[in-house]
């Protein structure tokens, strides 16, 4: 093959000797019809994927990478068009067979996972008649046969007594278990291509971690090569050799995954490399001598931690101790079982210092926002903030406990009202409590709005306008509107791009050094809690695993489940360049 | 994977792809809302703008009938020898049995059912919309008693419960008479649809933000849950005004509506029946004028549930 350097994305043969990519992509055009006229989502795209090579396409929500998988299988929404250039799959371009063509192709050669494993099964049809469909749309086979081969799918998709969880529904499985079908079933043809669109982005990173090993295992048993369409940099970089890294439709820069990542030319992907949370990464500086921490300006974090562990907890805000949760959950008819989702937690937060706690899906760790934020009851145990008790706050104060302590909450979709202005939105809790008139109230919205970055005239717009990672920093300018002393933050960044991730993380340890404000960080993601946190409370099924200062956890965890979850993180150990 | 294959390098140059701040406010862009996208959308139809000049050329008609005719819906304009006449120049339509114009008798008409329709529709909607509210905000018995209340009088058909009671009412019948009736019959189903409106909105996550900014039960009811239900049951207003419009007309017909002296479009057809096989036209023209009405309302019920519902934006 030619020295690549000067691959200007060649549109026409490229320049290759011997082998012949599996997939090759060529000046990849894809146009949107809207409203307001015809809008490029994919520009120019060009790559080559050879047989039994994993590629990954990396980018932000709306970079295009999505668009281009969804273009090589013809599965564009109905406005979209593919506007140019070519993917040459196997000799055929995909871009140009028929439909017919391309159902054949679809299934038998080039398999899809799809992204959501809740909404991609058919929860009307058992999990064996789904399978079965794939299989008969795919072969010759029929009937029994099919159906033993579907039983085979099922096991080689890792799922224990296939034959039995053929009758099953898929409300009857875990997210695990529905992205193991799904996996099967793209792989049930044997394709020489598979498409995985973030694959396991909505399954907790154990999980994670077990099935991209199985997708490898089996994918290198059949010589099937992967195409994983991520906005992970860590899983792009421990499972493809080639990456794509896609912004604003446009490839900006294409290669060796552990080289473009070691040693990123691009500013964009220079800017993506910097943001991506890693077990590498550091506490960013937040600390300041109000609470006793000495800022370093060098940011070695070393001495900082260690002084904040060495302050004999100055005096710990939030008090947590003993806390229990059970909720009945109806069983049937009037029968109840007591279920607990918080089991005797305890744990302890300085002013002024972040806590973190992590855990995966179920373990009780939203319960414990939602008790200390006086949503949901204290079945037993006590919180104390600042001395008082929470669970026995007088009502009749309880305006004083909603203005010092404020949410900020996960989804950036679901937060806002959308009928009301940001503005509006803004200044609710200044209104709520009485604070200032209309006129130094809207000083107030500017102020706050300047705080998180964000232009004055941002409010007269509406949440339908903005970005995930803006409608976040908004929800903060709003929790930070009462000058309260802690912010629950509950998965507050979970759901935002790696660069916007970067950028809101960076705002709240600002704002931490600036406001003296305490954190109680709610995650799953381990990578980020290394970014953030001071502590770490790890919990599993409700109770607590393990309790200890950041460095600590992440350098000696005590615990079988802290170390599972770190080396869990995809990528974690790989070094990033700068 | 082990793998000798060299993979090329490729940087695209900085100048074909500039690199933007992160996640920068477009600030070029016009501010916008729910409802200002809404009715961008309903700009660009040409349904939009058909139903709403039919429906002020209506509006115009009942308001201020005499501009259009110069002669009187009864009475004096009406002259028993031309009682069943064919239409002829000056009288489009033709003459009823008691020889006034069909034309006139028409644009008089209007008046009757459009108060009919719109008062009944104002109240069944502002009634519906409160107990659904409430019904669906706060749950448990209330809701039990309210949604029951609303079934019963929901199994009640509309026009037989409205032919009882204006069988009874002792201050006569009146259009407000009728429109209260109607109302009365007609709120469950705008109550059911608030309710579940309420029942989705009120698990939103900003209610859940607010609640914990400090914000009160009542006030985010108000606030938050209420303007973001609404959507649904303006989609359900447009489109009873046409059913109650028809009901009008119905028991007009039926002699249970407006009564008989009244000039209504119901009255007409009721009256046209006797003489369908003479004069065809004493039915076809006050039955056109409600259809067209209805249909108005219902198409332009239509284009704003589309403008609101974006899937159906997509879908075009």
């Amino acid at each position: 093959m030619t020295q690549g350097t000067t691959m200007t994305q060649p549109s026409g043969i490229p320049g290759g000797t011997g082998e012949t990519p599996l997939l090759q992509v060529r000046d990849l055009e894809v146009t949107f019809k809207t409203v307001n006229g015809d809008v490029p989502a994919v520009r120019g795209v060009s790559f080559d994927l050879f047989p039994g090579e994993n590629l990954a396409i990396v980018g932000e929500s709306g970079s295009g990478k999505s668009t281009t998988a969804t273009a090589i299988l013809d599965l564009l929404a109905s406005n979209g068009r593919v506007s140019g250039g070519s993917a040459l799959f196997d000799g055929k371009d995909l871009t140009k067979v028929s439909r017919k063509e391309m159902v054949r192709i679809r299934g038998r050669e080039i398999g899809y996972v799809p992204q959501d494993p809740m909404s991609n099964l058919n929860p009307v049809w058992n999990i064996g008649f789904q399978v079965r469909e794939t299989i008969e749309a795919n072969s010759d086979l029929r009937g029994k046969a099919a159906k033993a081969r579907a039983v085979e799918v099922l096991e080689e998709a890792g799922l224990t007594d296939p034959g039995s969880r053929m009758r099953q529904y898929p409300n009857q499985f875990s997210g695990g278990m529905r992205q193991r079908v799904l996996i099967g079933i793209g792989m049930s043809a044997r394709p020489k291509l598979l498409v995985a669109d973030e694959p396991t982005s909505a399954l907790d990173v154990t999980v994670q971690r077990r099935i991209l090993d199985h997708l490898a295992t089996l994918t290198s048993e059949y010589g099937t090569s992967v195409m994983f369409i991520t906005h992970d940099l860590g899983l792009a970089a421990e499972r493809a050799e080639r990456l794509v890294v896609m912004y604003k439709g446009q490839v900006v820069e294409y290669g060796d995954s552990k080289e473009i990542l070691a040693d990123p030319r691009h500013p964009y992907t220079q800017r993506l490399v910097a943001a991506a949370p890693s077990l590498a990464s550091r506490r960013i500086q937040t600390q300041v001598e109000k609470s006793g921490v000495a800022a370093d300006p060098l940011g070695d974090v070393e001495p900082v931690v260690q002084a904040a562990e060495a302050e004999a907890k100055p005096e710990a805000l939030i008090k947590v101790t003993g806390v229990t949760k059970v909720y009945d959950i109806r069983t049937g008819g009037l029968k109840k079982t007591p279920f607990k989702a918080v089991d005797n937690v305890s744990f302890e937060v300085p002013k002024g210092t972040t806590m973190a706690i992590v855990g995966e899906s179920g373990s009780g760790k939203s319960t414990i926002a939602k008790m200390f934020l006086k949503l949901e009851d204290i079945t037993s145990g006590t919180m104390t903030f600042d001395g008082q008790d929470v669970g026995s706050w007088p009502r009749r104060k309880l305006l004083e406990f909603r203005r010092r302590v404020q949410p900020v909450f996960q989804d950036p979709y679901g937060t806002l009202d959308p009928m009301r202005s940001i503005g509006t939105s803004i200044a609710e809790p200044l209104v709520t409590h009485g604070i200032g008139t209309k006129a130094s109230r809207q000083k107030t919205v500017r102020e706050l709005l300047d705080q998180v970055s964000l232009p004055s005239s941002t409010a007269n717009r509406y949440p339908g306008e903005l970005s995930g990672g803006q409608r976040q920093r908004i929800a903060i300018a709003r929790a930070l509107a009462l000058k309260p002393d802690v912010l629950v933050l509950d998965e507050a960044v979970s759901a935002l791009d790696v660069l916007v991730q970067g950028q809101v993380l960076n705002l709240l340890a600002e704002l931490q050094s600036e406001l003296g404000l305490t954190y109680l960080f709610i995650t799953h993601d381990l990578a980020v809690v290394r970014m953030v946190a001071d502590h770490v409370t790890v919990m599993r099924q409700g109770q607590v695993v393990e309790a200890a200062s950041t460095d600590e956890v992440f350098e000696n965890p005590k615990e079988q489940y802290t170390r599972d979850l770190l080396e869990a993180i995809p990528g974690g150990d790989f070094v990033f360049g700068a | 994977m082990p793998s000798n294959r060299h993979i090329e390098r490729y940087v695209a140059p900085i100048e074909e792809t500039p690199v933007a701040a992160v996640d920068a406010v477009d600030e070029t862009q016009k501010a916008s809302s729910v409802w200002l996208d809404a009715w961008k959308d309903m700009r660009g139809r040409w349904l939009t703008w058909v139903c709403l000049v039919l429906i002020v050329v209506i509006v115009v008609v009942a308001l201020v009938p005499g501009l259009f005719t110069g002669m009187n819906p009864a009475g004096s304009s009406c002259n028993l020898g031309k009682s069943l006449d064919p239409p002829s120049a000056g009288h489009p339509f033709g003459f009823n049995k008691q020889g006034c114009d069909v034309y006139t008798r028409i644009l008089y008409g209007t008046r009757s059912s459009l108060i009919v329709g719109l008062v009944a529709t104002v109240l069944a909607t502002l009634i519906g919309a409160v107990i659904g509210a409430i019904a669906g905000y706060y749950g448990g018995w209330l809701d039990s008693v309210v949604s029951r209340l609303g079934d019963i009088f929901f199994a009640i058909p509309t026009v037989l419960g409205a032919i009882v009671v204006m069988q009874v009412v002792p201050w006569g019948r009146n259009a407000i008479t009728l429109a209260i009736t109607l109302a009365v019959f007609g709120w469950p189903q705008v109550a059911r649809i608030m309710r579940g409106a309420v029942l989705s909105s009120k698990q939103a996550d900003f209610v859940t933000a607010s609640t914990a900014l400090g914000v009160s039960r009542g006030r985010n009811l108000l606030r938050h849950v209420v303007p973001n239900s609404l959507a649904p049951v303006i989609v359900i207003a447009t489109v009873s005004l046409g059913t109650f419009i028809v009901a009008e007309a119905t028991l007009s017909f039926l002699g249970v509506g407006l009564p008989p002296e009244t000039v209504s479009w119901g009255v007409d057809i009721s009256d046209a029946q006797a003489v369908i096989r003479v004069a065809p036209n004493l039915l076809f023209y006050p039955a056109a004028a409600l259809a067209v009405t209805v249909l108005s309302f219902l198409l332009l019920g239509d284009v704003v549930r589309d403008a609101l519902d974006p899937k159906a934006r997509a879908r075009r």
